[in-house]
């Protein structure tokens, strides 16, 4: 990154001129820069990216902000609408301010990193992305998590990591309550290594205790249809 | 007391053979039925509607001779590359791993060669797919196994699925014994367990954040594919006026006799509404919004013939999609191998446990030694063969009513024989001016 930045103005452009740009994007263009003015909650900003650039949105944006993104480095000065960052590949989506719900739902690699607190459904099937949140999540986070990690250094709420697959739950705070088939495991070096690994790609190394956290994931008694467990669905 | 005739057995029309072993079989096992396939009972359907053909007010074509187009264009409406097709014949989304790499390989070829597309499932895009379709429908599920921008980009249209027919507000099922390695690779989950898919999406709610969601495909794919909503037939009026108001191109409305890979038996014949009784009501809903013709319905669910074809062309469709039928045609239930299917347990026509993965045909499992025995080559010509007789059946009827393209036939070309599929299709009880139901 470096010199200015390609400034769009959604005032003057339009979000399908904005991300038709953004695909037109080769590999050894210059634009690795840009900043995005005026967002005011639209939907769609910056989605499908598959460019190593760094897109700066200037305040808030609506539904799928940085939707199923490669590569790309997109931050968001002001909160996120639904779905932000929705089945991530890989590259950094960073919300400065609040993610409403599903925020990381079914994203598969990459990093999402939320400065405030996400509504419910975070991490809502998500499928091998690492997920940091430095507030709260809301209730029935990490439904049905099949790979990856949320990392949530607030508060839980109520449904946590129900009918989860293999993603790994830390939380800082306290959890409202787990949802079917989630369990608390014992925080090993295994697990303090992975998470300390989280935190430092979040840039939060030495700012949190790795040992503080607690770990949730899969008690795997619902990994095949038993008839004794029917009053758990 | 002289013993006089005795009263022969009687079996109860409410509890029936097949109820009582059912009873049976739930009180021994503790779990419900699950099975592949749609459903079995009998409905409403297009056998209950018949073609008037010509007469002295109306002039047929000459078969063989005078022209009857076949050719369907989807996605005109928002989609800088609409889909064109041959036939108005597609391949319904069936995907890899209730299906195997053989089965979806022949699926392909054979759609390619008939000039139609075919359409991946839960479980992602696999390269094999992508190469032997030319015409490649991509699905975007609740489950999201798979979900890969590069496929969404690969592909030659996007379906939305908010259900399907067999299991309206269900989702996707695929025990443990057909999870293999490569299944599970694809859809991020651990190899042998039973995989249930979400029946809702993770990131949308109703028709307002479903115009967003199909948005940010358009956006992503540079609103250069066609995006259709596939819907499974319970409320066909307001989803098809709803997918419309979401900005789809095409609605894709699956009846209950569409098939499923694995299911509950009681959600197949208890969930969901005929085929027949979908169409009308889904034409309605385009009609009134102007946009019949505009956004194109295709329209699924036991359909198996080019009568079943032309009737629900008829009936306002744009063009029909198959699976349980494109299964028969690769080799599903032959009777060749009624032997290894009496070993299941069952017999060749009746086999429906395509969710234990030991189909000896080779199409509905993930074993290596039963799907090596269907060769894609020699199944996707049956394919083809069987589309192209739909084609012609279906052809024959137009050409006999008049009409010089499968999309100028219309409901006045039909009759029905009962009152109920007169009420559903909208149509006259055959030698009566009377339409059940409408006033």
């Amino acid at each position: 990154m470096s010199g200015a930045p390609r400034v769009v103005d959604l005032e003057q452009a339009s979000v399908r001129e904005l991300n038709q740009a953004l695909h037109a994007l080769t590999p050894d263009s210059n634009e690795t820069f840009w900043r995005v003015c005026n967002p005011r909650g639209r939907h769609n900003l910056a989605v499908g990216l598959d460019a190593a650039v760094t897109v700066e949105i200037a305040g808030h944006a609506g539904y799928y902000c940085a939707g199923m993104n490669k590569q790309a480095k997109v931050i968001v000065h002001g909160n996120a609408g639904v779905g932000v960052a929705e089945n991530m590949m890989s590259g950094l989506v960073h919300v400065r301010g609040d993610a409403s719900q599903s925020a990381g739902a079914t994203a598969r690699g990459g990093i999402l990193l939320i400065d405030g607190n996400a509504a419910a459904r975070c991490a809502i099937s998500l499928k091998g992305a690492d997920i940091v949140v430095k507030g709260s999540v809301g209730h029935m986070s990490a439904f049905m998590a099949q790979a990856g990690t949320l990392v949530v250094l607030g508060d839980a709420g109520d449904g946590l990591g129900d009918s989860l697959y293999e993603a790994h739950l830390y939380v800082c705070g306290a959890v409202a309550g787990l949802g079917a088939d989630c369990i608390e495991k014992p925080l090993d070096d295994v697990h303090r290594t992975e998470l300390q690994a989280k935190l430092t790609q979040a840039g939060l190394a030495g700012q949190v205790d790795p040992g503080s956290f607690r770990l949730y994931g899969s008690a795997r008694q619902l990994y095949h249809f038993d008839v004794d467990h029917a009053d758990a669905y | 007391m002289a013993a006089g005739p005795r009263t022969p057995p009687r079996f109860s029309a409410t509890f029936d053979p097949a109820t009582l072993a059912e009873i049976r079989r739930a009180a021994a096992t503790g779990i419900y039925d699950i099975r592949g396939a749609g459903t079995k009972r009998k409905l409403p359907h297009f056998d209950d509607l018949l073609f008037l053909g010509a007469s002295i007010s109306r002039y047929p074509l000459e078969g063989y001779r005078e022209r009857c187009g076949t050719d369907v264009l989807l996605g005109t409406r928002f989609a800088k590359q609409p889909i064109a097709l041959r036939i108005p014949i597609t391949i319904a989304g069936m995907s890899f791993g209730s299906l195997s790499a053989q089965a979806k390989e022949a699926l392909g070829r054979g759609a390619s060669v008939a000039g139609t597309s075919t359409t991946t499932g839960d479980g992602g895009m696999t390269d094999e797919e992508r190469t032997h379709s030319r015409t490649l429908v991509y699905q975007v599920l609740p489950s999201r196994y798979g979900m890969n921008p590069d496929d969404l980009r690969r592909a030659d249209a996007v379906e939305v699925v908010v259900g399907q027919g067999a299991k309206p507000g269900g989702g996707g099922m695929l025990l443990g014994q057909k999870v293999s390695e490569r299944v599970a690779g694809m859809r991020t989950l651990p190899a042998g367990i039973d995989q249930r898919s979400a029946c809702r999406h993770p990131d949308w709610t109703g028709p307002d954040d479903l115009r967003i969601k199909i948005e940010e495909l358009r956006e992503i794919t540079d609103w250069q594919k066609p995006i259709y909503v596939k819907v499974g037939a319970s409320r066909p009026y307001y989803d098809t006026a709803l997918a419309v108001k979401s900005g789809a191109d095409v609605v894709v409305i699956d009846g209950m006799q569409g098939g499923t890979a694995a299911t509950q038996d009681v959600f197949i014949e208890h969930v969901g509404i005929p085929t027949l009784a979908a169409i009308r009501p889904a034409v309605r809903a385009l009609e009134e919004l102007g946009m019949h013709r505009k956004v194109q319905l295709i329209i699924s669910g036991g359909v198996r013939c080019g009568a079943d074809v032309a009737k629900a062309l008829a009936l306002g469709a744009d063009a029909v999609s198959i699976g349980t039928a494109a299964l028969v045609a690769l080799g599903d239930n032959d009777p060749a191998l009624e032997a290894e299917y009496r070993a299941l347990g069952t017999t060749a026509g009746a086999y429906d446990d395509w969710h234990e993965g030991r189909d000896p045909a080779g199409i509905t499992t993930q074993d290596p030694a039963l799907a090596v025995r269907l060769d894609p080559v020699l199944a996707g010509r049956r394919l083809a063969n069987y589309l192209a007789v739909m084609t012609l059946e279906a052809q024959a009827i137009a050409r006999a009513c008049g009409k010089s393209h499968l999309h100028t036939l219309e409901p006045e070309d039909l009759v029905a024989l009962t009152i109920e599929a007169a009420a559903m299709a909208g149509v006259k009880l055959a030698g009566t001016e009377w339409i059940p139901g409408q006033v």
